[in-house]
């Protein structure tokens, strides 16, 4: 996984409560196997006219305008601002890698939906929850007075408005160090393969019918 | 001293490392696995040179691509195909026992695991997929997981995760004729809303619960994650340990005995406490009927639709005035006057022999209304199709006007051929109701299998007991 470096960017704001993940990436697209690509499809539904097929060339397809990652001064933007139980709804992966793939690096939400909490951590994605009434405070930013950027620091865990107001945000010290150095979590749990063996010896004892091959 | 609830137990008994920070690497028994999100997971498998750490306990089974006409022809799209193709080819390459297209067995994973009897109390299971919550029905603590988290668990049998909190939501007396546990579980969304659970397991208790049949209770924590949490449970009794009895995987002879005995003490001690406790009196519950783009927005079959400008905030309002363009459909129309396109009776939400029963009481007999385009009744698996057709449901069906498919996720979420045009509305028996769910432009009104029937039959909602 790609460390996460601190950066400075415009904020994209998405004013919906509830975005879920099929709005992310709708399901034709994941019939992929592939863990790249998502990224001209992200939103797709919301942010093409038509609709869109797996494998299709997206340069020519007509946009809608209306739409926030159409417009102009948003581009090149990798900071999304949403609300309340972002990510919810299916599990898939797709939706961060589609995220990721677009250039999406930090979402700042009210809360999330906890899978797609987790997803973006194994993708160099920083989630961010702020109280509702700082979100409330950034979209009205945004429809005052325009695309504002805000500078995010993982290390010191604040994202710095161009206002020069700080927002403050928690991060659980394991998850913040994986992204920060760009840790593969299967190679460190596999550190502890001795407490696995041991445990899984206790319980073949304890509840052997579980360890019954499934084949058979 | 306190006691423990359900869920702190199965937390305890798989943990293998605990940090001080919270985090912990929890063992899991049980890996199910589809081809929609398994494919990357074995590619980083290879990649590292990794081999599954159990491959034995891990099980595969292709559902949500899969066409439900004509098998034998195999799918038509090549990308599907690809797909499912590459999930056969993974589990031949590292030893995983898959239930291939063609076998009898195969069909939608939450609806096989349970029905092999794979899915034990006291387990815990993952897979890559958001509705592993159905089978905290059996008492087993079962979750969604990223391909990320299926590629570890692979690895290492593990996962790094951090405890929940306890929810209990108490379902008190006893449902009115006409009304399902879907009718329940929509309730309480309605109640708690799409992110009410968020960071908690839920466990469904009180009455209603424990009369509950086991598949119905498999529908209700099936739900769990449209209230945002990622498990729902509900406590073994009797009722657990009879459905088990016999199926394939179910432990046989001593060892039968044995883990009866276990599983009987997964349950909540009395005096558990849990983080947030909320009751719903179900006997005066009227059919559901969700009327936009989120599971929470949901009333009863007799109510109309709200205006935006009732709604609790202004977030909510904007959500709900959306919800409502998309839907098309505008504030105080009686949902029982709204008409449909199409119905779709399936899914692992209610695509099991007691779903296909209730819709098939209420179709007996009756054809289906002339403004309804297509009507599709799709078995959970191949073993419940072969039931069904014991019992003759599927006559019942095609005698009334409804189409009888193969075994898959199928019009749940349009990866298949089944699907719904732009601006169509559809009665389904699913769990999401988002848009485009079942197809680009779609219209999606969540509800139980007894009312997708009825709808069918009247070419609108409408209590079931009225038709
Ligand atoms: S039936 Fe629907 S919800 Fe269930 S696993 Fe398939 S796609 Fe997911």
């Amino acid at each position: 996984m790609e460390k996460f470096v601190n950066y400075n960017s415009v904020l994209i704001p998405i004013d919906r409560s509830n975005v879920d993940t099929d709005a992310l990436i709708p399901k034709q697209f994941l019939k992929s196997v592939e863990k790249s690509g998502f990224g001209d499809n992200l939103f797709d539904e919301w942010r093409y006219l038509d609709q869109g097929e797996p494998g299709q060339d997206c340069s020519g397809r007509p946009l809608n305008n209306d739409f926030v990652l159409n417009k102009k001064a948003y581009r090149g933007g990798r900071i999304l601002l949403a609300r309340e139980n972002f990510g919810c709804g299916s599990s898939r992966e797709h939706a961060v890698w589609a995220l990721r793939d677009f250039g999406i690096r930090t979402v700042i939400a009210g809360s999330y939906a906890d899978i797609f909490f987790n997803n973006c951590f194994k993708n160099g994605v920083l989630p961010i929850s702020l109280p509702g009434a700082d979100i409330d405070a950034l979209f009205a930013q945004d429809a005052e007075s325009g695309p504002c950027s805000m500078d995010i620091d993982l290390e010191r865990q604040t994202a710095t408005a161009e206002s020069g107001q700080v927002y403050r945000f928690e991060i659980d010290d394991f998850k913040k160090q994986c992204l920060l150095e760009g840790l593969d979590d299967i190679a460190l749990t596999l550190q502890h393969e001795g407490d696995i063996a041991t445990y899984e010896q206790r319980r073949m004892k304890e509840v052997p019918w579980l360890f019954e091959d499934l084949a058979s | 001293m306190t006691g423990k609830t359900l869920y702190d137990k199965l937390w305890e008994q798989h943990l293998v490392r605990a940090s001080e920070d919270g985090t912990a690497l929890i063992y899991i028994d049980l890996q199910l696995l589809h081809e929609v999100t398994s494919a990357q997971a074995f590619a980083g498998l290879r990649e590292a040179a990794r081999l599954p750490r159990r491959k034995t306990a891990n099980l595969a089974v292709a559902d949500h691509n899969v066409p439900t006409t004509e098998r034998n022809a195999g799918i038509s799209d090549p990308i599907a195909r690809l797909q499912v193709e590459t999930l056969d080819r993974n589990c031949a390459e590292f030893g995983i026992t898959e239930f291939a297209m063609s076998d009898p067995r195969q069909g939608i994973v939450h609806v096989v695991g349970p029905e092999q009897g794979a899915t034990q109390p006291g387990m815990t299971i993952v897979c890559g997929d958001s509705h592993t919550a159905t089978h905290g029905a059996l008492g087993a603590l079962a979750f969604g997981i990223g391909t990320s988290e299926v590629e570890h668990v692979l690895a290492t049998q593990c996962l790094v995760a951090r405890k929940m909190k306890n929810m209990r939501i108490n379902l008190n007396g006893t449902l009115p004729d006409g009304t399902f546990s879907k009718d329940m579980i929509l309730a309480v969304i309605g109640m708690i809303g799409t992110s009410g659970g968020t960071g908690y397991t839920i466990e469904f208790a009180g009455s209603a619960v424990r009369e509950a049949s086991m598949e119905a209770r498999m529908t209700l924590c099936n739900m769990a994650i449209e209230a945002g949490a990622r498990a729902g449970l509900v406590g073994v009794d009797e009722a657990t340990v009879t459905y088990l009895e016999g199926r394939p995987y179910s432990p046989k002879g001593d060892q039968f005995e044995r883990a009866r005995n276990f599983w009987l003490q997964m349950v909540t001690d009395p005096e558990a406490e849990f983080d947030k406790e909320y009751d719903l009196d179900i006997s005066v519950l009227r059919p559901q009927v969700t009327w936009g783009t989120s599971p929470e927005m949901v009333a009863s079959v007799d109510d109309a639709i709200p205006n935006p400008a009732d709604a609790p905030d202004q977030t909510r309002e904007r959500d709900w005035a959306r919800a409502l363009e998309y839907m098309n459909l505008s504030p105080g129309t009686r949902i029982n006057s709204i008409e449909l396109d199409k119905v779709f009776i399936g899914a692992c939400t209610n695509g099991r022999i007691e779903d296909l029963r209730a819709a098939a009481t209420v179709a007996s007999g009756r054809k289906v209304a002339q403004n309804i385009k297509q009507a599709l009744v799709v078995p959970g698996s191949g073993l419940v199709k072969v039931q069904a057709e014991a019992e003759g449901l599927d006559r019942i069906f095609t005698e009334a006007g409804f189409e009888w498919r193969e075994p898959g996720c199928s019009m749940c979420l349009a990866m298949n051929a089944d699907r719904l045009e732009p601006g169509e509305r559809c009665a389904a028996t699913s769990n999401r109701n988002f848009e485009g769910r079942q197809g680009y432009g779609g219209r999606t009104h969540l509800v139980s299998p007894s009312m997708a029937a009825a709808a069918a039959i009247a070419g609108h909602f409408v209590d079931p007991n009225q038709l």
